[in-house]
């Protein structure tokens, strides 16, 4: 079986696995004031701190939730419940992840939230000039760090001043970044001032080698946000709830591991990347490899195949043992074609004729020449 | 693999005949609800997790694949337009004719698949003259009719593995046998893409409802409705007229003017039609040797079949009944048998009426 599904989810690493079931033992409620508390809660804030130096954060603006959807729908339904008085727009760029999606349009149905789309460029970038200039009176920004779908990596720091210098808070989604491109918290957020400019981070563990159920919201001290969740006031009261000691150790340990390989596995990621678009190029000249040829994630391939139903694509290709996407995994029930890919320009019968692949840690060169015939069959069979 | 309890036991059958399978949903509604609420409609994302569930069961891969487009644009944009025409179209003829057997199948063609498994109750025969569509062993569960519109090249890519089976209880304590949690699950029935049921709420949103004329067959206007498209040949009921019909009778309607927005109606003898024909017309297996054969017709999915003579036209098929039927209208299917065999069938666009205006 070849998994190349990587940016769907990916194998628990064996040392988070083993630090996860190592935290397991420790028994106590790290809200508990006798000893075995004590003891749970030290593990816990250790986990924070290395997180927070992991993300460029301060121990105390690392919020942990159970995952990336939690965190983006924190943050943002936070961000907007206590947004300054007299704002309703929701800067919100194309092709933004489901959650994020699906979030603002709630607040737009239930809570009479008006949007303010910012276009991406023919590579998936998100444009700068207009980003900034959405940003005036807004309540609240968000975008991604780096696209699940294209791969394509913004130019957060960008976005960061730009939400700085507007006085607007700005929320990014870091799920899909994490682990496989830098990201610093305090660097993106300089000195906004309180309460604008980058105020929160969404983080998924799954992603890199951390159990499901795991990740983090990144809270600046400053901002103010409505939690989901009463009950305790754990967590800054941002995010109540007995909290995972377990599951923060292993969040924690998976990040420190992914950001020490990250740039070895650029570069190994990078040339097996490279190889296999050019082996691509030659035997499907027609192929488009969609995204930024400059500015994108090492382990991520996203490929346009004119006339090949992605769907068809994919089922080959799994009859042959080789997992690969057709766009996002979230989209329950129809599938739906990809709204990312429409945001780069393309038709909806394109947005349904491409394929993802993203490598991880135990992707071979082996592995992408079994793709790369399995996809040249695979057109082949469905042009004829 | 629609989630019912038929297309699990088919698949089933299938793997244990040794095939090679693989179970596929069908997403064919943009709106699919999530919740199956009663027994009308289809394929929310909870039938889409039954069947995925039976796929479990028996070991099967399992896909859904999107459709929704092709659906809209040949059943659901034809359902609608149909209507418009004054027309009695059947969407499930059409879903069988364009999506199942020809979208879907054509896909399977080129994945490697060789033919569709279906649920459907109806047996395929190696006759002389090739194979033959013919009535499942259970005449009350026979769904032979809304397959009657498929052709001898799609017959020959399909399986049947509920035809020979006696009754549609079996094959819920077959499936109950196997473990599948759909063995209760009720039949849907009514139109998928509508599943509250509502046909004419349906239509009074997509067509309109335009107030007009009800008249009667010399032209004069007797009452109004509300919409034409509430109206089918045939319907007794909905017709607000105020006044009785001279002789007294009930009265029916006949004929639906899209063009006028007028419906027309008469007495129950008004009904009877000597002729049907339609320019559409397909054979489900080798066309028949001579140009006209003694045969029975059946003009919906639970009509009995009435003994007919039929005539291959150049540009129609042309089926007289021995008795006159009521009640038919344009748009729907007549499918022609011989014995048990579905010889073939045509979409109804003329019918001749038994008793002069």
């Amino acid at each position: 079986m070849i998994y190349l599904d990587h940016a769907a989810t990916t194998r628990l690493r064996d040392e988070v696995r083993d630090a996860w079931l190592d935290a397991q033992g420790v028994v106590g409620n790290a809200s508990s004031v006798h000893g075995a508390g004590q003891n749970a809660r030290r593990v816990l804030e250790e986990a924070r701190e290395s997180f927070a130096i992991t993300v460029g954060a301060e121990p105390i603006e690392v919020i942990f939730t159970s995952g990336g959807t939690e965190s983006v729908g924190l943050g943002l339904q936070g961000l907007w419940r206590r947004r300054a008085r007299g704002r309703d727009l929701i800067v919100l760029p194309d092709g933004e992840h489901h959650a994020t999606l699906d979030t603002v349009s709630w607040l737009e149905r239930s809570e009479r939230a008006r949007i303010a789309p910012v276009a991406l460029d023919a590579v998936g970038r998100i444009r700068a000039d207009a980003f900034h200039d959405a940003l005036t009176g807004a309540a609240l920004a968000t975008a991604l760090v780096a696209g699940n779908e294209t791969g394509t990596i913004n130019d957060a720091a960008r976005l960061s001043e730009a939400a700085a210098r507007a006085d607007v808070p700005l929320h990014l989604d870091a799920v899909a970044a994490l682990g496989r491109t830098r990201v610093d918290f305090a660097a993106w957020r300089g000195d906004a001032p309180s309460g604008g400019g980058l105020v929160a981070m969404s983080a998924s563990g799954h992603k890199i080698g951390a159990p499901v159920g795991t990740g983090a919201l990144v809270v600046s001290r400053t901002a103010r946000i409505e939690p989901m969740l009463h009950g305790g006031g754990q967590q800054r009261g941002i995010r109540a709830g007995t909290q995972d000691v377990a599951g923060a150790v292993a969040l924690a340990r998976a990040a420190e591991l992914a950001e020490q390989e990250r740039d070895a596995e650029a570069t190994r990621l990078e040339a097996l990347r490279a190889g296999f678009v050019s082996g691509l190029g030659r035997r499907i000249p027609s192929a488009v490899v969609l995204g930024d040829p400059h500015h994108h994630l090492p382990s991520t391939v996203h490929v346009l195949l004119p006339g090949a139903a992605g769907e068809s694509v994919l089922f080959l290709l799994d009859q042959r043992g080789i997992s690969v996407s057709t766009g996002s995994a979230c989209q329950a029930g129809v599938a739906e074609p990809s709204h990312v890919v429409m945001a780069l320009g393309y038709s909806a019968v394109e947005a349904r004729q491409v394929v993802r692949i993203s490598m991880g840690r135990d992707t071979t060169a082996a592995d992408l020449d079994a793709l790369e015939d399995a996809l040249v069959d695979a057109y082949e069979r469905l042009r004829s | 693999m629609s989630g019912g309890v038929d297309s699990a036991v088919a698949a089933a059958r299938a793997v244990e005949a040794g095939h090679d399978v693989v179970g596929v949903h069908l997403a064919l509604s943009r709106a699919g609800g999530t919740l199956r609420t009663g027994s009308r409609g289809c394929c929310t994302v909870e039938d889409a997790m039954d069947a995925r569930r039976v796929a479990d069961k028996i070991g099967i891969p399992f896909y859904v694949w999107d459709f929704s487009e092709r659906f809209r644009d040949d059943v659901i944009d034809d359902f609608v337009a149909e209507y418009r025409a004054g027309r009695t179209p059947n969407p499930c003829m059409r879903c069988n004719e364009k999506i199942k057997f020809q979208a879907l199948l054509e896909r399977a063609i080129e994945l490697g698949f060789d033919a569709i498994c279906t649920g459907h109750y109806a047996t395929l025969v190696e006759g002389d003259g090739g194979l033959e569509l013919h009535r499942s062993s259970e005449e009350a569960k026979d769904q032979s009719y809304v397959l009657g519109v498929l052709t001898a090249e799609q017959l020959r890519h399909t399986m049947f593995p509920l035809g020979e089976t006696p009754s549609k209880s079996i094959v819920r304590a077959e499936a109950a046998e196997r473990g599948f949690s759909v063995a209760k699950k009720p039949d849907s029935y009514d139109i998928c893409f509508i599943p509250d049921g509502d046909t004419r709420g349906y239509l009074a949103e997509k067509v309109g409802a335009e107030t007009g004329d009800i008249v009667d067959r010399s032209g004069s206007v007797i009452g109004s409705h509300e919409g034409a498209h509430a109206f089918t040949v045939g319907q007794r009921k909905g017709l607000s007229i105020g006044r009785p019909a001279p002789d007294g009778k009930p009265r029916f309607v006949l004929e639906i003017r899209p063009v006028t927005n007028e419906v027309v109606v008469g007495p129950k003898e008004a009904l009877a039609v000597a002729e049907i024909s339609g320019a559409r017309f397909s054979w489900a297996g080798a066309a028949p040797a001579q140009r006209e054969f003694a045969c029975e017709v059946q003009i919906r999915a639970h009509a009995d079949p009435v003994p007919a003579v039929a005539v291959v036209a150049d540009d129609a098929l042309v089926i007289t009944p021995d008795e006159p039927l009521d009640g038919v209208a344009t748009g729907q299917t007549a499918v022609v048998y011989v014995g048990t065999r579905v010889l073939g069938q045509c979409t109804i666009d003329r019918t001749v009426s038994a008793v002069p205006a």
